[in-house]
């Protein structure tokens, strides 16, 4: 493997007829990094990761590895010499070879033979724990166990950038859940530098070094997997991380101080506070500000675990439960507020369908953000 | 209940049992039991004796082979590498496919009066060979050799083609990536991994070619010398037919006809069988 420093993205650009798939896509990974592309279908992460492997022409822009410009959008190294990795969703094993065959095959393109060859395949087979597996065909595999033969198949070649585009996806979910944790091992053990992408946010949060949240080819945020969840840019990548109660407000008063923001706002038939707690020079803060000025609406994102039914010192908000589904250990309520809006929340006491009750959200559990139609498809501001 | 759903079943597959019993199973014998009898209906092979012994039959063998295992060689070369331009659809697509199926649609006869009309040495082609005088005189297209593998390559070559598009657009587009992703380039990746998976294709590409060129009649008779050098080994069954009455022995001809095809099969079987070991393993992928 050639060794390098970091790969950088530049200005990245894709687009199809009029459509734009990618847009002005940067990045910079580190080597060893683990780096998540996060977002719903359609949002472009499956096109970028294609773009980087140059299996997508791009329009526009460059990507170097150090300095060495591997696609300038005129000019391109070919996906087969780039030295990338790539998984697939659907596995993409050849059919027609074993397993050994399958994992030897790059090997045997780069003149690798006899020894050296069995002993290589022999190794990666052994770090995805398929031993013995060798002289079966794909077919005669679960599905785990092929996705393990994918990977073991990339791995095998030492590639300075591996990608893996929904891997787990085809899985179910005790499998999903195993394969993940070898990913992790994996990744912890060769360092390899990863670009992971995925739709599913407990995926990316498990995984990632770094998380970039993309809507209609756009990034929205990048950042550390606790930044993304707990401080999310915008109500796109706050729904997408779980905050599933998005109620209509409007701002009555904002108190600034110098590590948080005040808001007090009307919503679900009462009037709420919140403590957004953003650095002084926040663009948020800005945003809100102007949301005020003009007394357009905002949006609250508030998860459903942050609300309780106990904390009688938090945000009151009087509603009746529409559908109560059992879980266990709580109970997932979905309830109706004033105004007919929608609070999602789970509920350790028993509740029953039609009760009326009260619930309780911490000043510091809501966020607020300028209002948006979230759609995927269309680009919000980032 | 078992019993009674296995009636059922049987019930359902009655007329295609009837329909194969009628249309193959019954042909088939009583041809084999005319050709294994004389004419009082005692039993001889001198019918196929007398094949093998007579150079003006036996050398049908060899004359048809000549046509046919070299039409479908053509046929199916041709129809791999359309089949892979064409894999992921094409602007035009079915106006090629179009024009493609239209010699099949036609029939033997039609597609063989055309080719006499436009390739004859009054036909337009031999007059634009003339008028651009890439030749001197009219070109024989027909009436020879080649006038029979031409018709039997405008016939043969779609089904070849439209059987391996069936079969190259079914491959998954991502082993072509993934193999791309390997290392390997476009010449790499088709003849190491598409081709294998092919070859199934192939196969029954090969051997409906083979067989609709090796069992060849109306373009050896219009298109052909069937008198001499395209005198091919269904002629040779047709006269003793039609023209000498003699149903037995051309019953035993048929029957080397059919024996010759099943050979050329089971080649082509053993051929697959070799290269593509993971055919009888894997079902889907």
């Amino acid at each position: 493997m050639k060794d390098f420093k970091k790969i950088s993205v530049r200005r990245m650009t894709k687009r199809f007829g009029d459509k734009t798939a990618v847009h002005d896509f940067s990045l910079e990974f580190g080597k060893g990094e683990f780096v998540t592309f996060l977002g719903p279908s359609g949002c472009g992460k499956s096109t970028a990761l294609n773009c980087i492997t140059g299996l997508i022409p791009i329009t526009s822009g460059e990507i170097w590895i150090d300095d060495e410009c591997i696609d300038d959008s005129k000019s391109q190294v070919p996906p087969e010499k780039r030295e990338f990795g790539m998984v697939f969703q659907n596995y993409a094993l050849f059919p027609h070879l074993t397993v050994a065959e399958n994992v030897a095959f790059g090997l045997k393109l780069r003149k690798i033979r006899g020894a050296e060859l069995a002993k290589r395949v022999d190794d990666a087979l052994r770090l995805v724990h398929l031993e013995g597996y060798a002289s079966k065909f794909p077919a005669q595999m679960s599905g785990g166990e092929q996705q393990r033969v994918a990977i073991a198949r990339c791995i095998v070649l030492e590639p300075r950038l591996l990608l893996l585009d929904e891997p787990l996806s085809n899985l179910d979910a005790k499998l999903r859940i195993e394969l993940r944790y070898e990913l992790k091992a994996l990744h912890e053990r060769l360092k390899v530098t990863t670009i992971y992408v995925t739709h599913d946010q407990t995926e990316a949060l498990a995984l990632s070094d770094r998380i970039v949240v993309l809507r209609a080819g756009k990034i929205q945020q990048v950042g550390s997997p606790e930044q993304v969840y707990a401080d999310p840019a915008n109500i796109f990548v706050a729904d997408f991380m779980g905050y599933r109660n998005r109620w209509p407000a409007k701002i009555q008063s904002i108190e600034e101080r110098s590590d948080t923001l005040v808001v007090r706002f009307g919503s679900a038939g009462a009037s709420l506070e919140a403590h957004l707690s953003y650095p002084a020079a926040d663009p948020r803060r800005a945003a809100l500000q102007a949301a005020f000025a003009s007394g357009s609406p905002v949006i609250t994102a508030v998860r459903p675990e942050d609300i309780g039914m106990d904390d009688k010192a938090g945000n009151g908000i009087r509603c009746h439960a529409d559908i109560v589904e059992y879980q266990g250990n709580a109970s997932q309520v979905s309830a109706t507020g004033a105004d007919g809006i929608r609070i999602d929340f789970r509920s350790s006491p028993k509740v029953s369908e039609g009760e009326a009750l009260s619930i309780f959200v911490a000043p510091g559990k809501i966020l607020l953000f300028p209002a948006d139609n979230l759609d995927p498809k269309q680009g919000g501001s980032p | 209940m078992k019993g009674a759903s296995r009636r059922g079943l049987g019930f359902l597959l009655a007329p295609a049992i009837v329909f194969v019993i009628l249309l193959f199973v019954y042909p088939f014998a009583y041809g084999l039991f005319l050709s294994l009898t004389k004419e009082d209906g005692s039993f001889t092979l001198s019918n196929y004796l007398n094949f093998f012994a007579s150079a003006r039959d036996f050398r049908t063998i060899w004359v048809t082979l000549q046509i046919s295992v070299p039409v479908t060689f053509i046929n199916v070369a041709l129809a791999v590498p359309f089949a892979y331009y064409m894999r992921r659809g094409l602007k035009g697509e079915k106006i090629i496919t179009f024009f493609l199926i239209i010699p099949i649609t036609l029939g033997t006869v039609l597609v063989s009066e055309g080719m006499l009309t436009f390739m004859g040495p009054k036909g337009w082609l031999n007059q634009l060979l003339l008028f651009l005088h890439i030749v001197k005189e009219p070109f024989r297209f027909t009436h020879n050799y080649l006038g029979v593998v031409i018709s039997l390559g405008l016939q043969g070559f779609p089904y070849a083609f439209l059987m391996l598009l069936g079969y190259v657009s079914g491959i998954n587009p991502d082993l072509e990536k993934a193999s791309q992703m390997l290392g390997a380039n476009k010449l790499q990746t088709f003849w190491k991994v598409l081709f294998p998976l092919m070859v199934p294709g192939i196969a029954i590409a090969f051997s409906l070619n083979f067989v609709m060129a090796f069992s060849v009649f109306p373009s050896a008779v219009l298109l052909g010398e069937p008198s001499g050098p395209t005198r091919v080994i269904s002629i040779a069954a047709y006269q003793w037919a039609f023209e000498k009455f003699n149903f037995n022995a051309a019953s035993a001809i048929s029957m080397i006809m059919a024996a010759i095809e099943l050979l050329v099969i089971s080649l082509i079987l053993v051929w697959r069988a070799r290269m593509y070991k993971g055919a009888s393993i894997v079902g889907k992928g």
